[in-house]
């Protein structure tokens, strides 16, 4: 069929008189078909979760006997269970902690993002942690920090210092966990600048230049503004990132020596499946603490979302 | 360009860059040449306590083979795989769908279900944990690959909606509005017209979604149990339980887990990247 033959088949009939039922409600139905295999996992799998895991935190129970409704109890018994205060405590060093990524992760960038020989090759091996395992991470920075032996307690040594066993001091644990997981978060927070570097207004640069601005108010005032959607990106998800903190954790320290380096995620975890017990109902409560305290940013990040989206219309 | 290119900057400023660089990246990955350096050697040196020097006795062949033959290694890689590929089919497919859906269609209830993706997208894990795994348990499908990987498939929908319904906004309308008016229905819309455009989301998605999965670790805690099933992120785990002493069989294992999505990752570095930073540039 040629172009003017299928144009003479369709142009008499243009305003289609609809026909069938399908042809008449073709427009109304055809999303909600496309869309109803992944709504249904979705809502099967992660909104219905949510509802249910609350719904079991007033409960006791153990998972498998009957459940027993307890009302408020299992949250009266975080208000003055220490290892609940401790663990968001080290929730509160992950997230400041981990937000040193962005810095870091600037840095790297800039320092990066210039043209010569292998400085493609460079960028891909500074990014390379991000794409291994977290396990693997883990297992190397606990043999980093092993006392009898581990790297760390070699350079303490050239410097004249005495040996720190970071993974089981009880004050040191949590930060030693955290300078593990920026690792990979730092080269994840790296690519996001340098893509934005990449898409900088070379016109704007230029001008502040020819007007004197250089090296911190360059970069103050010209180049982070524009940064600003990749600075977006990178505190989404690194907040994510800090509060779902659980694999480093389980990992190098199970949550020791003695509790002191569990998180909320660690220590639901803990309540819920492990060896410790099966205390359901306690374990959703602190999931639902945590999934209230990540509500607050998740609702500051649909807002966000809700915006352009107008903006774009 | 910012900073300021090399070639501009005075002459000492670029040699400390060029020798700066290279210290730089060797400093960076430490942890990993670590791995790799453990990973050929002999007993002897972990007995020594030789764990950073070179290795006194290199047993390449060795390790590689003995971590092989003397654990279930290769079931847990096997298991990885059975995860992650039909995660990543069934979570693009469904995405395309969606996306298409949301990206498409304007009809009211369009931005609540979009929000109800992104929004899902960033629970915390621990809220789902009870619930997920109570349901496998209702479906018969806990310690099984199958449970691990529809959950997988369900959680990765959302990520993958938001970036193929944003994907697919950025299409020229005309485009469909043409194949409308020759009288294409909706759903050879979907194949013909819009399908082969988002190709370069789908490389991007499924690079990522890869090496998401293959790296979980705790949806592999929660939802399986015996080696059976096991992917390698928890195989490593209890490798590393069980053998205290035998870090060199351990890295080997951790760099055999590795290969896969740090192959990906090499091979089709343009989409890993592109996914991970789409959105970084305007918004």
């Amino acid at each position: 069929m040629n172009r003017l033959e299928s144009f003479a088949d369709h142009a008499p009939t243009h305003p289609v008189p609809a026909t069938t039922w399908w042809s008449r409600h073709q427009m109304r139905l055809v999303p909600w078909l496309f869309l109803s295999p992944a709504l249904a996992m979705f809502l099967l799998y992660v909104i219905a979760p949510i509802f249910q895991s609350i719904a079991i935190s007033f409960y006791d129970w153990d998972g498998l006997g009957a459940a027993k409704y307890i009302g408020l109890d299992n949250y009266r018994e975080l208000l003055h269970d220490p290892d609940f205060f401790t663990a968001l405590k080290n929730n509160v060093i992950w997230f400041f902690g981990f937000l040193l990524a962005l810095p870091l992760g600037l840095g790297l960038a800039l320092a990066l993002n210039q043209q010569m020989f292998g400085i493609r090759l460079a960028k891909s091996l500074f990014f390379f942690p991000f794409v291994i395992s977290q396990v693997v991470i883990g297992l190397v920075f606990s043999w980093f920090y092993d006392p009898s032996n581990g790297l760390l307690l070699h350079v303490l040594g050239w410097l004249g210092m005495d040996p720190v066993a970071v993974l089981s001091d009880e004050n040191l644990v949590t930060y030693g966990i955290v300078v593990a997981g920026l690792y990979p978060q730092t080269a994840y927070c790296m690519i996001l600048y340098l893509t934005g570097l990449n898409n900088l207004r070379p016109d704007l640069i230029e001008a502040a230049r020819l007007e004197g601005a250089k090296g911190w108010t360059m970069l103050y005032h010209i180049v982070l503004p524009q940064l600003r959607p990749a600075t977006f990106i990178a505190v989404v998800v690194t907040i994510i990132g800090s509060l779902r903190s659980f694999d480093m954790i389980s990992i190098m320290t199970q949550g020791g020596p003695y509790g002191q380096s569990r998180v909320l995620a660690y220590y639901m975890y803990e309540q819920a499946l492990s060896e410790y017990g099966y205390r359901m109902g306690y374990g959703t409560a602190i999931a639902t603490v945590l999934f209230l305290l990540m509500l607050v940013y998740i609702v500051y990040v649909l807002f966000r979302v809700y915006q352009q989206e107008k903006e774009s219309d | 360009m910012f900073p300021t290119p090399l070639h501009q900057t005075r002459p000492a400023t670029q040699w400390l860059f060029r020798i700066g660089l290279p210290l730089a990246l060797l400093v960076w990955l430490l942890p990993i040449i670590a791995v790799l350096m453990t990973s050929v050697r002999g007993a002897a040196d972990l007995s020594n306590g030789n764990y950073w020097g070179l290795p006194s006795d290199w047993r390449i062949l060795e390790n590689y083979t003995a971590v092989f033959r003397s654990t279930p290694l290769a079931g847990f890689i096997l298991n990885s795989f059975l995860v992650t590929i039909p995660t990543v089919i069934g979570a693009l497919a469904l995405a395309c769908m969606a996306g298409f859906a949301l990206g498409v269609y304007r009809f009211r209830l369009n931005l609540l279900v979009f929000f109800l993706f992104v929004g899902g997208n960033f629970v915390p894990f621990q809220i789902l944990m009870v619930p997920v795994r109570d349901l496998s348990l209702r479906l018969g499908l806990y310690d099984s690959i199958a449970g691990l990987a529809l959950f997988h498939i369900a959680f990765q929908t959302g990520f993958c909606t938001f970036f193929m319904r944003n994907f697919i906004r950025e299409l020229p309308r005309e485009l469909i509005e043409a194949a409308r008016v020759e009288g294409a229905s909706e759903i050879q819309i979907f194949y013909k017209v819009v399908l082969p455009l988002v190709r370069p989301a789908v490389a991007a998605l499924s690079v990522l979604v890869f090496t998401f999965i293959w790296n979980d670790y705790f949806w592999a805690t929660v939802l399986i149990q015996g080696n059976h099933a096991m992917p390698v992120t928890g195989g490593l785990k209890s490798l590393n339980g069980m053998w205290v002493a035998q870090w060199h069989l351990v890295s080997a294992g951790s760099i055999v887990a590795a290969l896969p999505p740090v192959a990906i990752f090499f091979l089709m570095q343009k989409h890993f990247i592109a996914g991970l930073t789409f959105g970084a540039t305007k918004g």
